[in-house]
């Protein structure tokens, strides 16, 4: 018996890769990277638990393990999947999951009111991501859509469970983070709201964190709503030294001015460390923090326009692992709005920007 | 008269009571097991016996009971399903309302084979009156010694406990209902891990049906390969369908699993034949979740060959041409009902009973539900049926639990085998609003049986 650890191979759509037992598919993917990766809208690998309720990363798994090489004949959960020695997983290389995942993209946008361009999280919304990604133009449900009345969850936070997907993320992150979590799933079914029952407002330290967990605008910051458009604010590292947290965060400047506070996220739109209500939402000065540079965003959304710096390409490219076939599925993002545009790079323009910027590289072209 | 085994005592007078229920031979199962045979001989005679689950899957109840875990010092439990809600599926009820020593003594058996101390009953909450009748027996059997502290001196201890579901279909599917009675929202969890490595509190559990649970008894009585010997291939024993819907005698029958469908139906001694002087139309052979099927399919299969009441031959022809044992709830159509209103009372039901966990159940049942209704009131358009279709296929296995496939599978087979009739209510809106639909090639050929 060698000391170093087995690792587990496991190969998706085509792309070996080693990876220690007890990992997820999904987990498996991301290091992998790039569109190997499928989408999460309900697993978060820093809250027990969650993951499984989406199916937005449902694969198929053509060969179990090199002990049990039988394919399994549901497609799984890859969040809440772990890998086996030897297994064979296919994502965009199988088409009955990219028939599945467009079926699961309909069904979560069902009665989703897609207003957009009035709702606050549009920029780093990953449903909006994931219906440019995935999705079909048009819908073909024809019913009224579902609707709730905005609830204020205290002082900070802003509930309007009409855009809610139930990925039961806050839910997790109330549980884990604070002392005596006060909101929750009621009802059942397409009736299922989240809610504290007897209105009540949250308060504990950390709950701002349920901001930055909610993939859609369902849970918004009241400080920062409807202030500005995240595309026109810079992101900039800093930190401040706090008895509560890491004080590691990400400001959001327009300007001088500091226009919201989060915690940073990484690639796959997870938080790195939580922070604290008073970090969120109380220092909203320059002065409250030191300065480490611009910060890096590199996922597929218009919030990352202008902030390609540095992103990493995937090792191989999709259409070697596809035969020569392109991916059926991307759309790409740059196309849609005359804002979203790779080449400009936000960081270097003096003050705030203006749609007036974008414009005039256009023109100068 | 077919062989009984579970209801073979359910008219005795008073049965319901201790003094009665030993007198006709009750608590033998616990004096054989407990005293001469060990908890792995229980095992083994249930695995001989070929017992299936009778919650619905069939799945088979010694080779389940052979997965527990069992870790060194950790307890564990045997959970007794009794939420029953499936539409058309009251056969639980009725032998725990008549025969409530019998689930116990069943209980106390298999609670011994499993090495479980603490068992649950946990019984759906629009069940009001059974828990008491259930602890009533639970006392009486207490108080004589087959429940408690190192029973008939054998050291075994074990305790039984009744809880109430709080209506929630749900929470009949295994790891909801363990959610639920660790009084937590009834969520189905994902699985793996499975129950038996870690159900309750994360100990290892095993979750049976209540009739399931009750066949353990005639099983130690006679012997797992004498209960074999019953029925017919791997439909062995003795198995309850509660019959519904436009027949003459609905109720519960116990029949071993060699007779006919169309013995069931038309003979007296079952259903009695199709109520009204009506023909058979269709016919839902397993609880509401099983596909529905049009009575030439439901008497003879494909190949033209009679259908039985049992496991194989319901489900022969796989869901192109058959249907499924499933609860054993069987509900008949006759001529003059609506497949499409029915397929719409049952997408009502499932979109009501989601968890809401997974996005395709939760969404997709809703959208089903309003596109039948549409449909149901003359103002559907003839894509309707497609985009059903289509949309139950993408549910269907996509789901956290089967509750998707229930409520998909019931949809797939109605525009399977009665697509027409799905279409005469678009094109002739008018007349369906007047009268149902009910075409007569899809009855029973029969002359009526008088
Ligand atoms: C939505 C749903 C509801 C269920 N309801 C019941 C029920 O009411 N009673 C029952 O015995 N099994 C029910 N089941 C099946 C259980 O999950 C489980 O398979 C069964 O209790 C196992 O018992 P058995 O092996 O004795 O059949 C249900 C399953 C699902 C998916
Ligand atoms: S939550 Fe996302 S998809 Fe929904 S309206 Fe807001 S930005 Fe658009
Ligand atoms: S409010 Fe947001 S985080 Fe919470 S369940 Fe809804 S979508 Fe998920
Ligand atoms: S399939 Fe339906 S009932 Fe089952 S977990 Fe998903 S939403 Fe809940
Ligand atoms: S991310 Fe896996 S199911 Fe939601």
């Amino acid at each position: 018996m060698s000391d170093q650890p087995q690792l587990f191979k496991v190969t998706i759509d085509n792309i070996t890769i080693e990876v220690a037992p007890g990992t997820s598919i999904l987990e498996a993917a991301r290091k992998i990277g790039g569109d190997v990766a499928p989408p999460a809208m309900c697993f978060y690998s820093k809250l027990k638990g969650s993951g499984g309720k989406c199916r937005t990363c449902l694969v198929e798994v053509s060969k179990g393990s090199e002990k049990d090489p039988r394919p399994m004949p549901k497609l799984v959960a890859s969040c809440r999947t772990t890998v086996m020695d030897g297994m064979e997983v296919k994502n965009i290389t199988s088409e009955r999951v990219v028939d599945a995942r467009a079926g699961v993209v309909e069904f979560l946008l069902l009665n989703h009111p897609l207003d957009c361009p009035v709702c606050d999280q549009a920029g780093e919304c990953h449903l909006q991501d994931l219906s440019y990604d995935h999705g079909k133009a048009g819908t073909r449900y024809e019913f009224q859509r579902r609707t709730f009345k905005k609830h204020d969850l205290g002082e900070y936070i802003q509930l309007h469970m009409t855009r809610c997907i139930l990925c039961y993320r806050c839910v997790f992150t109330a549980e884990q983070l604070t002392d005596k979590r006060s909101h929750g799933v009621l009802d059942r079914g397409d009736h299922a709201e989240i809610a504290t029952y007897i209105e009540k407002s949250l308060d504990n330290d950390f709950i701002g964190n349920v901001i930055d967990v909610c993939p859609v605008g369902a849970l918004t910051d009241k400080t920062f709503r409807f202030k500005n458009r995240v595309w026109f604010l810079k992101p900039v590292d800093a930190h401040c030294s706090c008895s509560k947290c890491s004080g590691k965060v990400t400001l959001w400047y327009r300007g001088d001015e500091v226009f919201r506070v989060t915690a940073r996220k990484d690639q796959w739109g997870e938080v790195e460390d939580w922070i604290c209500n008073e970090c969120r939402f109380e220092k909203k000065k320059t002065s409250d923090w030191t300065i480490e540079g611009p910060r890096v965003i590199d996922r597929a959304s218009v919030i990352s326009q202008g902030h390609y710096v540095g992103v990493q390409k995937p090792k191989e490219t999709f259409e070697a692992v596809l035969d020569g076939r392109k991916p059926r599925l991307f759309m790409d993002i740059h196309s849609v709005s005359g804002v979203n545009r790779p080449d400009i790079n936000l960081s270097l323009i003096e003050g705030p920007a203006h749609s007036d910027d974008f414009d005039r590289v256009t023109k100068k072209d | 008269m077919g062989v009984k085994l579970l209801l073979e005592k359910a008219h005795v007078e008073g049965i319901r009571t201790y003094e009665v229920y030993r007198r006709e031979g009750g608590y033998r199962a616990v004096e054989k097991a407990l005293k001469t045979m060990g908890p792995d001989a229980v095992v083994e005679e249930v695995k001989k016996s070929g017992l299936r689950g009778r919650g619905g899957a069939g799945f088979p109840a010694g080779m389940k009971w052979s997965f527990i875990a069992k870790p060194e010092g950790v307890p564990r439990h045997l959970v007794c399903n009794a939420d029953e809600s499936e539409p058309g599926t009251f056969k639980d009820r009725y032998l725990m309302e008549f025969l409530p020593h019998l689930l116990i003594e069943g209980l106390i058996v298999s609670s011994f084979a499993l090495g479980s101390n603490a068992t649950y009953i946990y019984i759906r909450g629009e069940y009001a009156w059974i828990p008491d009748i259930l602890e009533q027996a639970i006392a009486e059997a207490k108080a004589n010694g087959w429940l408690g502290k190192n029973i008939l001196g054998t050291g075994f201890d074990l305790e039984i406990y009744v809880q109430r579901g709080a209506g929630a279909y749900i929470c009949g599917e295994e790891t909801a209902l363990i959610e639920s009675l660790e009084g937590k929202r009834g969520n189905p969890r994902i699985k793996p891990p499975f129950p038996a490595i870690k159900g309750v509190w994360e100990r290892p559990t095993v979750v049976n049906n209540v009739e399931t649970l009750a066949a353990v008894v005639p099983i130690i009585n006679m012997g797992g390969d004498e209960y074999a010997k019953i029925g017919v291939g791997k439909s062995t024993g003795t198995k309850l369908i509660s019959a519904c819907g436009n027949i003459n005698k609905p109720g519960v029958y116990e029949i071993d699993m060699t007779i006919s469908v169309e013995e069931f139906i038309y003979s007296d001694e079952y259903c009695g034949g199709i109520a009204n002087g009506k023909r058979l139309k269709a016919c839902i052979p397993g609880g509401s979740s099983v596909p529905i099927l049009p009575a030439n399919l439901l008497l003879k299969t494909a190949k033209g060959e009679t259908r039985y009441m049992n496991y194989e031959s319901l489900s022969d022809g796989g869901f192109a041409t058959g249907s499924m044992m499933g609860s054993g709830g069987f509900i008949v159509l006759d001529e003059d009902q609506s497949v499409v209103r029915n397929t719409y009372t049952l997408a009502r039901f499932y979109r009501h009973e989601s968890c809401g966990q997974c996005s395709p159940c939760r969404e997709g049942t809703g959208w089903m539900e309003k596109l039948l209704k549409r449909l149901l009131e003359g103002k559907g358009k003839i894509t309707d049926i497609d985009l059903l279709w289509d949309i139950q296929r993408k549910i269907e296995g996509n789901t956290i639990c089967p509750l998707g496939d229930a409520a998909a599978w019931p949809i797939a087979a109605a525009i399977r085998h009665f697509r027409d009739e799905f279409e005469w209510y678009v094109t002739n809106p008018e007349e369906s609003q007047r009268r149902n639909y009910g075409l007569a090639h899809y009855a029973d050929p029969r002359e009526v049986v008088a």
